[in-house]
């Protein structure tokens, strides 16, 4: 088994003690990270792509359920993942962030992963996702010990892939984050979260945590769905997901219609279409133009171990698919 | 197509063997045509034990954890060791420094190549790898030092201190490379370039039968690699205790292997001490499937650095390390020609192969026979030929993996059968029932054939699968496909030359009414330890929890060769027939004195001795036991099995040779969506024929675990190094997140029909089950995907970018 390499852990007892804590540590600007469920953190540091002094455990901060407040879902971040797919506020006003979640990794690893975890998750690539051993044989790169990219020859800027499936949906739906550190509480709309960055693509201090995901609910004429591309039907991280909303009037005709396309680099991708090239029903003829919207413009990488044109031309099929169900 | 293969030259006569037209020999054996009174001549005594599905001896301590692996185990004192690897794929090593790693605290050894120089290798004839490198490495991962310290931390730690200064060379992945450059030798074992072993033989003559086909398929084929991945990584603690008379000591080593003897001996030889001076012992395994059936680089160091230190050592590899150990299933890549006449008989098959190896040999020797060896059957070949050329490549070893060797073959060949079915028009279940070779026959290499349940195979799959009613006609996407296949049950063929029994048993019985088994069988999960079990319990009529079963202990139980070729079944369960018949004789005898009867009206079942006419008089098995143990004195009994002279008579004509054979047929049944290219298999109906099912549960797992293997490896379980965006040389993902086993969620159903043909040698006419029923799995699927959509999948594995470029080949 591989080993972890040593760090102090600290469990600290509600939000408070948490914050003290993490001001603590980027006073003395020793490296620190937050663990919800771990499943992310303890591989990456097992694999020494993360190796922090200090690892804060957010288990005892009460950051645990979902709640209704008035227009909007409120969840919190430590909610599991198992216990989100159980949850009848979700599963009623939230349907595509379900099937999201559905899809994330499988059963045991959603009892352990958390929501604000995924949405956390760190970018992966085929050349950084490995051992210490494997990535010196290869030779390091820019995301940790190193200055080059494997995946774009001559590339100055890491293009890992965001894997993480919640985001998607959660993007669409207009979900707001809320992000807390000692003496301070910022909102952040989830669409601006992520960065192009493939080192780092959140927009996140490392003594800041993720308290809570609000969600407005959406307008009964919303349609919102999720499908993911994995070779397994559990445990693997996508090999392409995406989502799409769309939003029809009275008559059934499409006012608003926007996709979300992950793994494909460090942000998920958002395509939003102008009302001006909808209009109609949500027929053959829109979804074909919809999906090939999608695909155009996209090149996946080979920072996913799977053909890219084969990934590329899986774009519309999964479109497609989502909006079949609309 | 092209048909010129790998630009070699001619084959030397040494190596060409031809075998003039043996045809279909008559049975020089006695065999009963007749099934029923063959299954009367094997039957079991009637201890009610064989045939039932009874739980396996060691099942519940597995389930509640009490189990001991090697990890387990825990010793004073204990040092832990870590082996520091290649970073290169090919190099020569000009210096080591391990100073700064000797200078930590805690670190209490470190050894390199000049304290293991012995070189070994599970054939005798190919001794091509050490412990740690000498002068070369030859893969990324290939072991270059080793270290004990006090924890795993500090032996990391160590690892990163040791400099290493190589001197990179140019390495070679791809074994046309390997073959085209002679001189940038790979392993300086090779004699011939880059050649490991080259095995050419011909059978009749194939020119003239494929001329006079009607329909020959001549096509090119690819199997990729993969590896075993069992769940257990490898783990060795080693132990040495210096303190006898002649200063040589006893070793004694902890190790999960599969072939404890032949790591006992290899142990001996490479340390120099004394075989009386080391003792192997197989704690529980935690799977194998091959993977653990060469010495491994571990057990010398965990061994070495015990005697060095005079502490307990242990190792236990990463998931990572194994896939670096690997000796799991060659890439090959195979050129097949089959011929048939007008009516879809076989006339003549040839084949050519060329098999990539990987850095050391391995059973390598043995995989380039059994490419070519174990196809001649279920069906009659009149005319073969096959010429298989294994070569060294900058990989990891590839060796021995369930089916070792006749998976890759058997995928290529039923997929150019179901070819020429398709192009003759004739059903593709009726082409192989019209080729079935039959029982008590000589296959055209030489190979004694006994029962043979292939017939019956067929059938069932047949008609489980509704088939007549639903090949050929389902709609578009949906498709059905068939394989048949053989296998061997053990091989007469012991690895190193000797006349010994290749499986020996030893029994002991106690006043108590206990009965202990000795056996050197190794359980790699397939259930040795319960098949001696219920042999016993068979014979002596005990039950099953008043048996002990002692294995895998070079101290204490007689030699086995080991869990490889399927053998452990059919010859240690011989054994033990032979060790408790005597017993059971004793007994009859001795409770026949006591009731005033003839032995022979003594009958042995359920913990009782009894008459076997109702006459109601019966005494506890004890009772027996003690009376026995009064008449003959302490009681106990040896027993052992070898297998009878077999095989062609022309060099390598002993390989493959088996004292039976089983047999498997398989549909599997698909959905191909076209859009993504993504298959899915709903269902595999797997027939096969075991001989007897000594326990049903434990046959239908075998035959279910198999098929689900080969699925595996026909979609997901890719152990490649290079491709478009992987480095030449690194594994693409030595890890079970990136390795992909499939799910419970992506399984197929699997449903498992036994077929018994009653084998007259085999244990109450047992033949194998562990590794035939693989075989079918990957071209079945292949088969039924042609059957959905009309594409033929040659290589593997079956992507969906794969099948999607043949379906727009198709269209275009």
């Amino acid at each position: 088994m591989l080993r972890l390499p040593v760090f102090e852990h600290h469990s600290p007892v509600g939000i408070d003690a948490a914050l003290e804590l993490l001001g603590e540590f980027s006073r003395r600007d020793e490296a620190v990270k937050v663990i919800a469920g771990g499943t992310d953190l303890v591989p990456n540091m097992k694999h020494e792509i993360e190796t922090p002094q200090h690892v804060v455990s957010l288990k005892h901060l009460g950051l645990e359920g979902v709640e209704r407040e008035g227009n909007e879902i409120v969840i919190g971040a430590m909610t599991s993942l198992e216990s989100l797919l159980k949850d009848p506020l979700v599963e009623e006003f939230l349907p595509a962030l379900r099937q999201a979640v559905r899809e994330i990794a499988g059963p045991q690893l959603r009892v352990m992963g958390t929501i604000g975890g995924n949405v956390c998750l760190n970018t992966r690539c085929l050349y950084i996702n490995q051992t210490y051993f494997w990535r010196s044989s290869l030779g390091f790169c820019i995301k940790k010990d190193g200055d080059v990219c494997h995946v774009v020859k001559g590339g100055k800027r890491c293009v890992a892939a965001a894997s993480n499936d919640s985001a998607l949906p959660l993007m669409l739906y207009g979900a707001q984050l809320v992000l807390r550190k000692l003496g301070q509480e910022r909102i952040v709309a989830l669409r601006d979260f992520y960065t192009k960055d493939g080192v780092n693509n959140r927009e996140i201090e490392p003594d800041e945590i993720l308290t809570q995901i609000r969600v407005p609910i959406p307008d009964q004429s919303v349609s919102c769905g999720f499908e993911k591309l994995r070779v397994r039907k559990a445990i693997d991280f996508p090999l392409l997901n995406a989502a799409v909303l769309i939003d029809r009037n009275a008559d059934g005709m499409v006012e608003r219609a926007e996709m979300v396309i992950g793994t494909l680099g460090p942000r998920p991708k958002l395509v939003s279409i102008k009302a001006s090239q909808l209009g109609g029903v949500l027929d053959d003829d829109l979804i074909t133009k919809l999906a090939r919207k999608a695909r155009s413009g996209n090149k996946p990488l080979t920072s996913i171990a799977t053909d890219p044109q084969w990934r590329r031309d899986m774009i519309p099929v999964l479109i497609k698919r989502i909006l079949k169900r609309f | 197509m092209s048909t010129k293969v790998r630009g070699e030259g001619p084959v030397d006569s040494r190596e060409r063997t031809t075998v003039v037209n043996q045809g279909r020999a008559e049975a020089q054996w006695d065999i009963e045509e007749d099934r029923s009174v063959r299954a009367e001549i094997s039957s079991p005594p009637g201890g009610g034990i064989i045939g039932k599905g009874l739980r396996k001896v060691e099942g519940a301590s597995k389930a509640i954890g009490r189990a001991i692996y090697a990890d387990d185990i825990t010793r004073p004192g204990m040092l832990h060791g870590k082996i520091l690897r290649s970073p290169h794929a090919h190099a020569r090593i000009k210096g080591i420094d391990v100073s700064d790693a000797l200078a930590l605290e805690g670190v209490e050894a470190v050894i390199t190549g000049a304290d293991l120089p012995g070189k070994y290798g599970i054939i005798p004839w190919t001794h091509d790898e050490t412990a740690l490198a000498q002068e070369k490495v030859l893969f990324v991962g290939d072991e270059v030092a080793a270290v004990a310290a006090i924890d795993e931390d500090t032996a990391n730690a160590a690892l990163r201190l040791i400099k290493v200064e190589y001197e990179v060379l140019e390495a070679i992945y791809d074994p046309q490379e390997a073959l085209a450059n002679a001189d940038n030798k790979i392993n300086e074992f090779a004699k011939r370039g880059n050649i490991t072993k080259r095995v050419a033989l011909d059978f009749g003559d194939v020119d003239a039968a494929l001329e006079a086909s009607a329909c020959v398929v001549e096509e090119d084929y690819f199997f990729c690699g993969n590896t075993h991945a069992p769940i257990e990584p490898h783990c060795t603690v080693a132990e040495f205790e210096p303190r006898s008379r002649n200063g040589q000591g006893q070793l004694t080593v902890w190790s999960s292997t599969q072939i404890p003897h032949y790591l006992h001996r290899e142990l001996s030889r490479v340390l120099g001490l004394s075989p009386s001076r080391v003792r192997v012992i197989q704690p529980v395994l935690g799977g194998a499937f091959g993977g653990k059936s060469d010495p491994f680089s571990l057990e010398f160091c965990a061994a070495k650095l015990a005697m060095t230190t005079g502490r307990p050592v242990k190792f236990l590899f990463t998931r990572e390390e194994v896939f670096y150990a690997h000796r799991g299933r060659h890439p090959m890549e195979m050129k097949f020609e089959v011929g048939c006449d007008n009516m879809g008989k076989i006339k003549g098959v040839r084949s050519q192969i060329l098999i990539d190896g990987g850095a050391y040999a391995s059973y390598g020797l043995v995989t380039a026979y059994y490419s070519g060896q174990l196809l001649t059957g279920p069906y009659h070949f009149p005319n073969y030929a096959f010429d298989s050329t294994r070569v060294y490549t900058n990989k990891p070893p590839c060796g021995p993996k369930r089916g070792h060797g006749s998976v890759q073959p058997r995928f290529a060949f039923e997929v150019a059968l179901d070819e020429v079915a398709t192009q003759l028009g004739i059903d593709p279940v009726e082409i192989r029932r019209l080729n079935y070779q039959g029982e008590s026959t000589q296959t055209v290499n030489g190979q004694r054939i006994t029962s043979n349940g292939f017939d019956m195979c067929l059938d069932s799959v047949e008609k489980a699968s509704d088939w007549k009613k639903r090949h050929g006609k389902l709609p578009r996407g949906k498709g059905l496909g068939i394989v048949g296949s053989m296998y061997i049950s053990g091989t007469n063929y012991p690895i190193y030359p000797n006349t010994m029994p290749q499986a020996a048993i030893q029994l002991q019985l106690d006043r108590s009414g206990k009965v202990t088994v000795f056996t050197g069988a190794s359980d790699i999960g397939q259930g040795s330890d319960s098949v001696v079990a219920y042999i016993v319990c068979e014979e002596l009529g005990c039950e099953l929890e008043d048996v002990r079963v002692v294995a895998a202990d070079t101290d204490l139980c007689p030699v086995d060769l080991g869990a490889y070729s399927s053998r452990v079944t059919f010859m240690i369960g011989n054994a033990c027939i032979d060790a408790a018949k005597k017993l059971r004789k004793k007994i009859q005898e001795a409770v026949g004195e006591f009731w005033e009867l003839p032995p022979k009206q003594v009958a042995l079942a359920g913990g009782f001795a009894l008459h076997i006419k109702d006459t109601g008089r019966s005494i506890p098995l004890r009772e027996a036991f003690q009376l026995a143990e009064s008449k003959f004195g302490t009681l106990g009994s040896v027993g052992s099995y070898n297998t009878p002279k077999l095989g062609g008579d022309y060099r390598g004509g002993t390989i493959g040779a088996s004292p039976a054979y089983s047999f498997t047929a398989h549909v599997a049944e698909v959905d191909v969506d076209e859009e993504t290219g993504i298959i899915e298999v709903n269902k595999i109906w797997v027939a096969h024929d075991c001989g007897r099912a000594l326990n049903p549960v434990l046959v239908e797992g075998q035959m279910e675990g198999s098929a689900y293997m080969g699925f595996a490896e026909a979609f997901m379980e890719e152990h490649v190094f290079y491709e478009e965006g992987i480095p030449a040389g690194l594994h693409k993902g030595p890890s079970l997140l990136d390795y992909r086993i499939p799910t419970s969620e992506d399984t197929p159903e699997l449903e498992a029909l036994i077929v018994e043909s009653f084998d007259p040698e085999g244990p109450y006419g047992a033949k194998e089950a562990g590794e035939g029923p693989l075989h079918p799995s990957i071209p079945a699927i292949a088969n039924a995907v042609y059957d959905a959509v009309g594409i033929r999948l040659r290589r593997m594995p079956f992507s969906p970018s794969s099948v999607l470029r043949l379906l727009n080949e198709q269209e275009g």
